[in-house]
């Protein structure tokens, strides 16, 4: 009943307080019941239990407590300001909302008629925005699918299904954008439709040997399987359609009276596609961010956190919620132990850490090891492949699927082993358990990630020739004519591998699995039970296939339209593979955390693109022979091509802008903004931190005249 | 000034709905105004709710009572370790014995629908941990709430150490003035930092 209970459970008090502050003042067990009197008296508490919640409609919701006769209940000047917030947003019943609106009606008669109009006139306002916002949600895709979810296995595995959606609508609106801006112009005017046509210019002062380019494309009458391989591999047929990057060899579209600038149009839809990306990433990823940045505390890992907000009220199922129960268990648990662990690790003797540091560096050197092992083998994986594709000839089609998926098959390989790798070698290394999950994610992301570059990077050593044989073209024009679409072909075969080794896994690994554990009661079998549902696995899945697209689009305009298809059909793989195959997750997974963690590892992907991309546009010579940026050195050389075209005017603020004399005061500028928000920061904090021990004084004080009045009370 | 319109209102088939949504426009209008619920969701509470009583007394379903064993038959419901807190905060009933009437229900739903305020959350979240209802959360509601967190059962628990270890981080982070309990606003503080409060604390028919 008091807040008080047991003597001797008041931290702070006595001389052993956990605050560790020698006190002279020691609780008295006949004060324990006067107090809480006072207490529940005093006028911050009972203003706190009502929450402004106006005139009239102020009941006590903890019950009798105290009589109400102390409110006025007349009209108040603050009536109006009272009633600038919502009639919703009060904590009182239904009831009590209705009679605080009646209330405000009838103080509205004593307003002025300007301020009757704008309050009506917001309220509908209000409302409009409201239905408007209620038919939007509607319109979310998968709305149900993804509630039916949550209430099974909770919002941790939900906000992965969240995830996938928003990759399924941001694919889209990449592909929409390039379609608009680059498919679309180039289909018009090459079929003249609406009275267009495309003007070709011809090459000027290349060699023309630079410019042959013949794509085998449709040789009549072949056999099926050539296109089966075709499909499969992007050669073919499909090198010349505009799913690659040598279909747009057009250098300006005229529709009707319009000159539609087609190479700058690629250039910058790329960039706008870049930004798009970056900037709904980031949108989406500020939510969980802002409060961390004023304490210093880890939010996610904060125990009133998971106590408070621990159990998924959305949680309709038995089962999960039994589930639940046990997992949160655990992890309660886990996180004492861990706090534990952590107050032995500060007890460590220096030849402790000398012998763990020194085994931790021989197991980040064996890390590295595998790291450089993954790497060489993709390389030469990927050399191969380009050399024997290129002397190839349509002997056998499984080995020539084969050579030219292998690349894909080695990164998978290399995906797949890594992290298990890392898994066991961090058990060695001794860090809290929280930190070490952290850290092999982290090598997982790295190594996933630095595949893709490692692949690419093989690819160009291919491009570029060592000696002076393409020194007439800047690139290895013999075996890559048209060295873009020969990129976008490996983008969309690592693409399509990696959409059928997600469709093999589950058919071939989980359904057997889930057949065997259900119907053989065999002792091992029982004890492996179902697989559980690991959500990093998945996510970081996703993630890799989302970068490929990033970087594959440059080089194949329609690569998000598959993306697209292949994360909408991924859905209902993972949907239906999680309800009849997998068991949820043993270690708890919390909804805010995950969120935070995707958008991060998708913002490092999206970094992670920019490079290749970066390079590919201002570094590496386009081709000669096919694509938009026939007559350019590079494909970036097009942008200072159009300012040269511009008035001399804005030639020279863009001039001045991209020179020193600019970015260097600039920069300077940027830097004085930062210095002085970290500052303003670092002062708020040291306020909060005032405020608080303010505050723990105030009540001390409190506590203290309130005994002191009711010993005052007795002697009377 | 009580101008309050209530159900008994001549009972127009509101809005859109299929057999028995006899919920009259007006009513609609006005819970829309006083609770952060759509209309769709409205009217799916007020079937839903009917379903809750027998057959014969769904005409008037605005104006009964459903006792609480009906409603913790709800699927949303019947999972909840606490269950029979909500049941308590939310209930208007003059006789404790914790029965729901429609209002109560759709106050409910409104506090836990995905648009209603952390500051209301917040609020009710706390009526709801305070299982003395004295106003604090001090440290026997700790404990219990984080025994209804962990599930029922001995192995369920976890040990006096444990629990002793935890509740006072928990009041380290949480217990500003240090005087041992948790006021309401100290754990709206809290909360607020929470990143997963609003996306747990949330209920949808």
């Amino acid at each position: 009943m008091s807040g008080f209970g047991a003597a001797g459970e008041l931290p702070g008090w006595g001389p052993d307080g956990p605050s560790g502050r020698g006190e002279i003042f020691f609780p008295e067990e006949a004060h324990a019941a006067a107090p809480a009197d006072f207490l529940q008296e005093l006028p911050s508490y009972r203003s706190v239990l009502r929450r402004r919640a106006g005139p009239g409609g102020g009941q006590d919701p903890q019950g009798s407590v105290g009589p109400r006769a102390g409110e006025a209940r007349g009209p108040q000047p603050e009536g109006a300001e009272l009633a600038a917030r919502p009639l919703r947003e009060h904590a009182l019943s239904i009831a009590e909302k209705r009679r605080l609106r009646d209330y405000q009606q009838a103080d509205i008669k004593y307003l002025s008629g300007w301020n009757q109009w704008k309050r009506t006139s917001s309220k509908s306002w209000k409302k409009v925005l409201k239905d408007i916002k209620e038919s939007l949600s509607y319109l979310q895709l998968w709305r149900h699918d993804i509630h039916s979810i949550e209430g099974k296995f909770g919002t941790g595995i939900q906000s992965y299904f969240s995830f996938l959606r928003f990759l399924v609508l941001l694919n889209f609106l990449i592909f929409i954008l390039m379609f608009g801006f680059v498919t679309l112009p180039t289909v018009i005017s090459k079929y003249g439709i609406f009275n267009s046509s495309f003007a070709k210019i011809s090459p000027k002062s290349t060699d023309s040997v630079c410019t042959v380019y013949t794509p085998s494309g449709n040789k009549g009458l072949v056999y099926f399987f050539t296109y089966l391989k075709d499909l499969l591999t992007g050669t073919g047929f499909l090198e010349t359609t505009s799913l690659f990057y040598g279909y747009y060899t057009i250098d300006a579209a005229l529709l009707s009276i319009v000159r539609y600038n087609f190479p700058l149009a690629y250039l910058l839809t790329t960039f706008a596609y870049l930004a798009l990306s970056l900037v709904w990433i980031i949108k989406r990823s500020v939510s969980g961010f802002k409060q961390s940045l004023v304490h210093d505390e880890d939010q996610f890992q904060s125990y009133c956190n998971k106590v408070f907000a621990g159990w998924d009220f959305c949680i309709t199922d038995l089962n999960a919620a039994r589930l639940k129960h046990r997992s949160l268990q655990y992890e309660l648990q886990t996180d004492l132990e861990e706090e534990r662990i952590k107050r032995k690790i500060a007890d460590r003797t220096v030849k402790e850490k000398l012998r763990i540091y020194s085994l931790r560096i021989f197991l980040n050197i064996i890390v590295l090891a595998v790291l450089s092992g993954c790497f060489y083998s993709i390389y030469r994986a990927t050399v191969f492949s380009q050399e024997k594709s290129n002397n190839s000839n349509d002997a056998d089609l499984q080995t020539n699927l084969l050579v030219q998926y292998l690349p894909s098959i080695v990164i998978t390989l290399a995906n797949f082993i890594a992290p298990q790798i890392f898994s066991i070698l961090i058990r060695f290394e001794d860090y809290s358990p929280a930190f070490e999950i952290k850290l092999t994610l982290l090598r997982c992301v790295f190594v996933r990630l630095a595949n893709i570059g490692v692949l690419l990077f093989s690819l160009w050593s291919q491009i570029h020739c060592a000696n002076d044989s393409c020194k007439a073209c800047g690139y290895n024009y013999e075996l890559y004519p048209c060295w873009e679409s020969a990129v976008g072909q490996e983008m969309y075969k690592l693409l399509i591998f990696d959409f059928m080794i997600i469709l093999a896994v589950t058919l071939f690994m989980d359904f057997p699995r889930m057949l065997l554990v259900t119907h053989c009661s065999w002792k091992p079998v029982q004890w492996c039970g179902l697989q559980e549902f690991g959500i990093s696995d998945n996510v970081l899945e996703i993630i890799y296939g989302q970068t490929i697209c990033w970087i594959g689009t440059f080089f194949s305009p329609l690569l998000p339209a598959i993306a697209t298809i292949k994360y909408f059909i991924i859905f209902y793989v993972k949907k239906i593979s999680l309800i009849h195959t997998r068991k949820p997750p043993g270690r708890p997974i919390r909804a805010s955390s995950s969120n935070f963690f995707f958008l991060v590892v998708l913002l490092i992907g999206l970094v992670l693109a920019f490079i290749p991309l970066g390079i590919s546009i201002a570094h590496i010579p386009s081709s000669k022979a096919c694509g938009p940026f026939r007559n350019f050195n590079t494909s970036w050389a097009v942008v200072p091509d159009t300012i040269l075209g511009f008035p001399t005017g804005l030639q020279k603020v863009l001039n001045g802008i991209a020179s020193e004399a600019f970015a260097v005061p600039f920069f300077m500028v940027v830097c004085l903004i930062m210095f002085y928000f970290i500052a303003l920061a670092g002062a708020h904090k040291r306020v909060v931190e005032q405020l608080r021990e303010q505050l723990v004084m105030e009540s001390r004080d409190k506590l203290f005249l309130i005994r002191k009045i009711t010993e005052a009370q007795k002697c009377t | 000034m009580a101008a309050a319109v209530t159900c008994e209102a001549e009972a127009a088939p509101g809005g859109m709905g299929g057999a028995g949504s006899l919920l009259p426009r007006e009513a609609l209008r006005e819970y829309q105004e006083l609770t952060f619920l759509s209309k769709q969701e409205i009217l799916l509470a007020y079937k839903r709710f009917s379903e809750l009583l027998p057959k014969e007394q769904r005409e008037n379903a605005c104006s009964l009572r459903v006792p609480k064993s009906r409603i913790l038959t709800l699927p949303e419901l019947r999972a909840n370790p606490f269950q029979h807190r909500i049941c308590r905060v939310f209930s208007t009933s003059e006789e404790g014995d914790d029965s729901m009437s429609f209002e109560d229900f759709l106050d409910m739903l409104s506090v836990f629908s995905d648009s209603a305020t952390s500051d209301i959350k917040s609020h009710y979240a706390f009526r709801i941990f305070d299982f003395d209802d004295d106003g604090t959360l001090d440290r026997k509601d700790l404990e219990k709430l984080v025994n209804c967190l962990t599930g029922q059962g001995e192995e369920a628990s976890l040990s006096n150490a444990e629990m002793e270890q935890l509740i006072q981080n928990i009041l380290e982070e949480s217990d500003i003035d240090k005087d041992g309990t948790i006021n309401l606003s100290e754990f709206q503080h809290v909360v607020s930092r929470s990143p997963d409060f609003a996306s747990s604390f949330k209920i949808v028919l």
